[in-house]
């Protein structure tokens, strides 16, 4: 499904990786690995679409990513290291506007649903300004159960300022996804166990291999 | 597609209620310092009537470039810019919305008041309804081609005073035409081509602004 074709990533001065090639396969899950300021997000924002390779190009479905724009985006669900949850806003009118942005279609029911899922009751109402960081990323992450439908996830340090229970959620719903056979491509640096017929990584450290 | 750029719109309108200082700062300065020009240049009222047209101008020119940083400031630091930029709906089109939701709180509010401000000025009469008509069509524009300044400088220190140095320049046909129109019609000429170049100049940045506003905002994210 999406192909890395020999991606250089050059930030700077520094060349952080250079022909990087890999496909990712409906199903797969795939962890990029690497100490930081290896070029883990760099690789994910490339995939992305939102940083263009020095070097190289990414296809979707055979097609390069920069002609098929929002039709790639589509299908994608991203999540970086921003939360994307603005302050002034109600927990629940995040979510919906994150939706709203991506194309799905979730009503209220839907999103209120979602929310408390990810053990956000009684906070749906309240502005984000109030709620914790762990709080916060909970609301940016409740698009995963929104996002059922879409392909393919990119999910950019998704346990970070989670709390034990926060985590287990985010690793059954990546464990769902590749169940389905949506493809999830993830960073982070603690071990999470997720349970996978098709898991293998990238290690950035020597090289992407 | 509708749907996003209306739940869009919404937002940006939601956002704005929940902040009202930073619409109000914009209305505020816009009316101190189309006050000031009275004080400084002495009360004599033939000197205002003619300054009247080119000082309202101006200030609603200042005011609107004062809003600019905050176009897109928050969202890429809070990161809905990439949900933006990797939105199903064209980025285009979201600029487009956006920029309208700016005009409606930071544009629309100089529009009401520039007539109280003519007042002060004792603007002839049959001036009035032109001024208002060349705002409504001015200010939209000094939006659309503010968002490309605001797009560039993203990301960048001293952002602010950069802005004003792209945007100002690009900003003189719209006062050119827009106090010419209100002078023509205080001397009660025809205003009619100064509002067909107006309207005309608005379609323009209308059509090009976004598109230019979105490879912007593409290179800034990089």
């Amino acid at each position: 499904m999406l192909a890395a074709v020999d991606l250089q990533c050059i930030r700077g001065e520094r060349t952080l990786f250079t022909g990087l090639a890999f496909t990712v396969q409906a199903g797969d899950l795939l962890r990029v690995a690497g100490a930081n300021g290896q070029g883990k997000t760099s690789l994910l924002r490339m995939l992305c679409g939102l940083l263009s390779p020095t070097e190289g190009e990414v296809r979707w479905k055979g097609s390069t990513i920069q002609r098929l724009r929002e039709e790639y985006w589509r299908e994608l669900l991203y999540i970086g290291h921003a939360n994307a949850v603005k302050d002034d806003l109600t927990a629940l009118e995040n979510v919906m506007t994150a939706c709203a942005l991506a194309g799905l279609e979730a009503g209220h029911e839907q999103a209120g649903t979602a929310l408390r899922q990810l053990g956000l009751a009684g906070c749906e109402r309240l502005p984000a300004r109030v709620l914790s960081q762990g709080q916060r990323r909970r609301v940016a992450l409740t698009r995963l159960a929104l996002s059922e439908q879409l392909p393919l996830w990119i999910l950019d340090e998704p346990f970070t300022a989670l709390d034990t229970a926060a985590v287990s959620y985010v690793r059954e719903a990546i464990e769902r996804q590749v169940a389905r056979g949506g493809a999830v491509i993830y960073t982070t640096h603690q071990d999470a166990g997720i349970a996978a017929a098709r898991s293998w990584s990238i290690d950035l450290d020597r090289g992407g291999r | 597609m509708a749907r996003a750029l209306l739940a869009i719109l919404r937002r940006d309108l939601l956002l704005a209620l929940r902040r009202r200082s930073d619409v109000l700062t914009v209305l505020l300065f816009f009316v101190i310092v189309a006050s000031l020009f009275p004080l400084g240049v002495g009360p004599e009222a033939e000197l205002l009537r003619t300054i009247a047209p080119g000082v309202i101008w101006v200030s609603a020119l200042l005011a609107s470039m004062l809003g600019l940083g905050r176009m897109f400031a928050a969202d890429h630091t809070d990161g809905t810019l990439e949900q933006m930029l990797l939105g199903a709906t064209p980025l285009a089109l979201v600029i487009a919305a956006r920029v309208f939701a700016h005009w409606l709180v930071t544009g629309l509010p100089l529009v009401l008041v520039a007539p109280l401000i003519a007042l002060q000025f004792d603007l002839a009469q049959q001036a009035y309804g032109v001024l208002t008509i060349t705002l409504l069509l001015g200010t939209p524009a000094l939006s659309l081609i503010g968002a490309i300044g605001a797009a560039l400088t993203l990301g960048l220190r001293g952002g602010g005073a950069l802005v004003a140095l792209l945007v100002l320049p690009l900003y003189i046909p719209v006062l050119i035409i827009g106090a010419g129109a209100v002078d023509s019609a205080a001397g009660g000429l025809d205003v009619t081509p100064h509002l067909l170049l107006q309207g005309a100049f608005l379609l323009l940045a209308a059509a090009f602004a976004p598109w230019a506003v979105a490879v912007g905002l593409r290179i800034s994210m990089e």
